[in-house]
C-alpha cells in the first residue's frame, strides 16, 4: 500500500484535437508546442506541483509516443518522487473485457485501481488543452468548505459569447441548478473550464453506475454531471479569475500565443512563485544579427536571428536568414526560414523548411475575400520550395506538398 | 556508449586571482560565461560527452555558488547511481587549505584509490573548448603513453597564467617541457588538460608529497617529464583562455561569431548547464537589438547593442546598452547610457544612470551593487 494522498489528479491527454488538424497529425494535443519553449500540457503539471498535487496520473490514447518520452519520469516539474509523481495510464488489456477509453469517464473508471493505491479523498479531473494558471488547493479548499460532493470551475465570458460554451447555472450560494451545453439563450455567463473536484467515495460511486448503463456515452459532461446533479448531489462552481484559454482550434492556438506579447494580457510566464515548468532545450542563447530587426517577439535560446521580426513566437532552434521576414507567426522548434521569405499570420511546425522568396500566408486587410482568409498552418518536416506560394487559410503537410510536387513535375513533363 | 574505464577530476579554483573581481565570492568554476553557462559547463560537459561517468571536482574556498550551481549533477547527467558527480572540498584537517594541484590530489588519495577506474583526466576551468576526450583516450593508448598532455599549436595568448610550453617529437613525444618561457612566435602551449592511470596518479603524487615538492607545473610534471613517456596530444579546435578581466570580456564577445558558436556548441555534443525554467526573452515595442547574445528570461525594452545579456536580465525603456556582458537577473533601468561594463549578477541600476568604460578596460560592477 502506498502512503495516503489526499488529493490524486487526473489529467485528460487522450483526445485527438482534430479541430487543429496537420498539428496533432502525429501528436497528441496536450503535446503542442506552445510558447517558444513549452508544450501545452506543461500548465497543468505545473500548476498541479504548485499547487502541492503530488500525484497526477495522464491518461493518453491518441499518437503517445512524443507525449510518453515528454513526460518521461516526471523530473522537469518535480514529479518524480518516491512515492508519488507522475504516471502516464494508457489503455490496457485484462482478462476480461479490454477497452480503448470510450470517454472521459470511462478513462477515469478504466483506472479506479491506480487511484485507489492512493486512498484519496478527493479527485481532480483536468483536461490537457487549457493554458492558464490556477491553484487547485484553492478550489478544494472551497470544496471542503462548502462540503461539496463536486466542484465545477468557471470563468466569466462575455455574454455574447456564452452560447459557444457549457454553461453553468448557480444559485446564490454558487450551488448548480442546470447544466446548459452551448445554450441558444445563455441564462448566465459562467462557463465550465472543465476543471472538477470530486469527493472520491461519491465519484467511485458514479462511475460505476455509469459503466454499467449501456446507453451511455461515458463522458463526465454528458453523462455523469447529469447523473449527480438529478440525483441532488451537492455541486458548485467555483469561480476563476485571471487567463484561460482553451487552446483546440488553430486560430485560438494562435491568438493564445499573441496574447503573450500584449502587456495588457494578465499571462506572465516568468512570475517566480508561480513558475511553468518544462524540458528545457540544451542550447546556447539566441543570437540577434547586426542587419536584424527584432520587435514584440519571443525568442527562445539557440534561435539564429538575421532578418526581421514583429509579433513573432520563435521556438528553440529556429533561424531566420537575412532578409527574411516573420509577423504575427509561429515558428516552432529547428525550422528554417530562408533568405527573402515572407511569413505571415501563420504556424510553421517543427523542423520546417520555407525556402527562399517563398510567401506564407498573407495579412488580413491585404486579403480580398475575407471569408478566405485564415491563419496557414505548415505541418512537421514540410520543405516548402524556393519562391512558391502558400494562401492563408492554407493546411500543409509533407504527405500533400509531396502529392502535389509529383503533380507539378508530371505537368512539366507533359 | 557509456562508461569509458576514464574518471575526470576537475580542479575548480585554479586561476582565481587572476579575476579578481569576478572570483571574490566564487570560484573560477562558478565564473558565469556566454549567457547561460558557467566555466565548469565546459569541462564537465565535455567529460560527459566522451563518456566518462564519474568526475570528481576539487574545490578549496568559496565554493558555495558551485555547489547550487551543481547540485546532484543532474544537469549534466550525473545524478546515478552507479558513480556520477563528487564534489571534494578540502578534507584533511593536518594540512592548511590546499593551494596546489598537488596538495589537493594528495588530500583525496582515498578517493582516488577507492575508484576503480582505470584512467584519469585532469583539467582546469580557465579553457573554454568543446573537446572529444575519447580522441585523447584513442592517442593515449596507441602511442602506448604513460602520460598524455593535451596542447594547442599556435602564438601563446597573452597574459596566459604560467604557460607550458612543449617540444615535441613528431612522433607526439614530449622531450621537454618550460614553464613560462620567453617565446616568440608559435609554440605548442598546454591547455591544463592531462590523463594518466589512476595508479600512476597516485604514485607520482606520494613521490611530490615525499619530497615536500608541491608545484604541478615543475614537480609534477617537468621533473618527471624523461622519467614517463609523456606524450601530447594536439586539439586543432577552438579554444578561449581565461586569464584576465578583458580575455574573460573578449572571450563573451567572440561568441557573437558565429564559427566560434558553432565550434563550442555542436549538435551531438552540446553544453550542458543548470535549468532554470524562465520563459523565452520577450522584446517589447520600441526595442532594438543587434549583434548580441540573449538568454531565456530577459525583458528587452531598450536599445542592446554587442552585448551579452545572461537570464532574467531586463533592459528598461529607452536605456541604451553597448558592448556590455550583464549576468544573471541584472536589472538597467530606463534611459540608462552602458559602454564597455561588465556587470555581475543581481546589480540595480537605476533610471538615467551613464557608466563608461574603454575597450581596454570595461568597467565591472560587482554582483548585488545597486547603481
Amino acid at each position: 500500500m502506498l502512503p495516503k494522498q489526499e488529493v490524486v489528479a487526473m489529467l485528460l491527454a487522450g483526445g485527438q484535437g482534430s479541430r487543429l488538424g496537420v498539428l496533432t497529425k502525429k501528436l497528441a494535443k496536450p503535446a503542442i508546442p506552445y510558447g517558444g519553449k513549452y508544450r501545452i500540457i506543461d500548465f497543468p503539471l505545473s500548476n498541479c506541483v504548485n499547487s502541492g498535487i503530488e500525484t497526477v496520473g495522464v491518461l493518453t490514447q491518441y499518437q503517445p509516443l512524443i507525449l510518453n518520452e515528454y513526460i518521461g519520469s516526471g523530473q522537469p516539474w518535480d514529479l518524480d518522487s518516491m512515492n508519488a509523481g507522475v504516471r502516464v495510464l494508457p489503455p490496457y488489456q485484462r482478462s476480461r473485457k479490454s477497452d480503448w477509453y470510450k470517454g472521459t469517464a470511462n478513462a477515469i473508471y478504466q483506472n479506479i485501481e491506480y487511484i485507489e493505491r492512493y486512498n484519496p479523498e478527493y479527485v481532480i479531473v483536468l483536461s490537457g488543452d487549457h493554458i492558464y494558471k490556477m491553484d487547485y488547493s484553492k478550489m478544494l479548499a472551497y470544496h471542503k468548505e462548502k462540503e461539496a460532493d463536486c466542484t465545477i470551475a468557471v470563468i466569466e465570458v462575455p455574454l455574447e459569447e456564452a452560447s459557444r460554451f457549457g454553461i453553468l447555472n448557480t444559485r446564490e450560494d454558487g450551488s448548480i441548478y442546470q447544466f446548459d451545453e452551448k445554450p441558444k439563450v445563455p441564462k448566465s455567463n459562467q462557463a465550465s473550464m472543465g476543471i472538477y473536484v470530486f469527493t472520491w467515495s461519491v465519484l467511485r460511486k458514479y462511475l460505476e453506475a455509469d459503466e454499467a448503463n449501456p446507453k451511455s456515452s461515458n463522458d463526465f459532461g454528458k453523462d455523469v454531471l447529469p447523473a449527480m446533479l438529478n440525483a441532488g448531489e451537492r455541486m458548485f462552481s467555483y469561480k476563476f479569475e485571471g487567463y484561460w484559454k482553451d487552446v483546440g482550434t488553430i486560430d485560438s492556438l494562435w491568438e493564445s500565443n499573441m496574447d503573450l506579447l500584449n502587456p495588457n494580457i494578465q499571462l506572465d510566464l516568468n512570475e517566480d512563485s508561480w513558475k511553468i515548468y518544462t524540458r528545457n532545450p540544451v542550447m546556447p542563447p539566441h543570437y540577434i544579427a547586426q542587419c536584424a530587426k527584432v520587435q514584440n517577439s519571443l525568442v527562445a535560446e539557440g534561435c539564429n536571428v538575421y532578418g526581421e521580426i514583429d509579433f513573432a513566437v520563435l521556438f528553440a532552434g529556429v533561424y531566420i536568414a537575412p532578409g527574411a521576414v516573420v509577423k504575427d507567426s509561429i515558428i516552432m522548434p529547428g525550422a528554417r526560414i530562408e533568405e527573402n521569405a515572407i511569413v505571415q499570420y501563420a504556424i510553421v511546425s517543427e523542423n520546417t523548411v520555407i525556402g527562399k522568396g517563398a510567401v506564407v500566408g498573407a495579412r488580413p486587410e491585404e486579403t480580398e475575400k475575407k471569408d478566405e482568409w485564415g491563419i496557414a498552418v505548415i505541418g512537421d518536416g514540410c520543405r516548402i520550395a524556393p519562391g512558391s506560394i502558400v494562401p492563408p487559410k492554407a493546411m500543409i503537410d509533407s504527405e500533400t506538398l509531396a502529392a502535389e510536387e509529383v503533380r507539378e513535375s508530371c505537368a512539366a513533363t507533359m | 556508449m557509456r562508461g569509458n574505464n576514464v574518471m575526470g577530476l576537475i580542479f575548480s579554483n585554479v586561476h582565481e586571482e587572476k579575476i579578481r573581481e569576478l572570483t571574490e565570492r566564487r570560484t573560477m568554476g562558478s565564473v558565469p560565461f556566454g549567457g547561460r553557462y558557467r566555466l565548469i559547463d565546459f569541462p564537465l560537459s565535455n567529460m560527459v560527452n566522451s563518456g566518462i561517468n564519474k568526475v570528481g571536482v576539487l574545490t578549496k574556498s568559496n565554493y558555495q555558488s558551485l555547489m547550487d550551481h551543481l547540485g546532484s549533477g543532474k544537469a549534466w547527467d550525473l545524478s546515478r547511481k552507479r558513480e556520477g558527480l563528487f564534489l571534494l572540498p578540502p578534507f584533511d584537517s593536518r594540512s592548511a587549505v590546499s593551494n596546489s594541484r598537488v596538495e589537493s590530489l594528495a588530500s583525496i588519495a582515498a578517493y582516488l584509490t577507492n575508484s576503480r577506474e582505470e584512467y584519469v583526466l585532469l583539467s582546469d576551468c580557465d579553457v573554454i573548448c568543446n573537446i572529444d576526450y575519447t580522441d585523447v583516450l584513442a592517442f593515449h593508448m596507441k602511442r602506448g603513453a604513460d602520460i598524455t598532455v593535451i596542447y594547442q599549436f599556435g602564438k601563446l595568448p597573452e597574459k596566459i597564467c604560467e604557460p607550458t610550453v612543449y617540444s615535441i617529437d613528431p612522433d607526439g613525444r614530449v622531450r621537454d617541457l618550460l614553464v613560462n618561457p620567453n617565446v616568440d612566435g608559435d609554440c605548442n602551449f598546454g591547455m591544463s588538460m592531462l590523463l594518466l592511470r589512476r595508479e600512476l596518479l597516485i604514485r607520482m603524487v606520494n613521490d611530490c608529497v615525499s619530497r615536500n615538492l608541491y608545484n604541478f607545473k615543475r614537480d609534477f610534471l617537468q621533473r618527471n617529464i624523461s622519467n614517463y613517456a609523456v606524450y601530447g596530444y594536439e586539439f586543432k579546435g577552438y579554444a578561449q583562455y581565461i586569464c584576465s578581466m578583458n580575455h574573460y570580456f573578449d572571450a563573451n564577445m567572440s561568441l557573437m561569431l558565429p564559427s566560434v558558436r558553432a565550434q563550442l556548441f555542436q549538435k551531438d555534443r552540446p553544453i550542458y548547464t543548470k535549468v532554470r525554467d524562465d520563459m523565452p526573452a520577450r522584446y517589447g515595442l520600441g526595442s532594438h537589438v543587434t549583434n548580441s547574445l540573449i538568454a531565456d528570461g530577459c525583458v528587452i525594452e531598450g536599445s542592446v547593442e554587442n552585448c551579452v545579456l545572461f537570464r532574467g536580465v531586463h533592459i528598461g525603456k529607452g536605456a541604451k546598452v553597448e558592448n556590455c556582458v550583464i549576468m544573471q537577473d541584472s536589472v538597467i533601468g530606463p534611459n540608462c547610457r552602458l559602454n564597455y561594463v561588465v556587470i555581475d549578477k543581481d546589480v540595480n541600476i537605476r533610471n538615467d544612470r551613464s557608466l563608461l568604460g574603454f575597450q581596454s578596460y570595461p568597467v565591472f560592477i560587482s554582483k548585488g551593487s545597486v547603481v
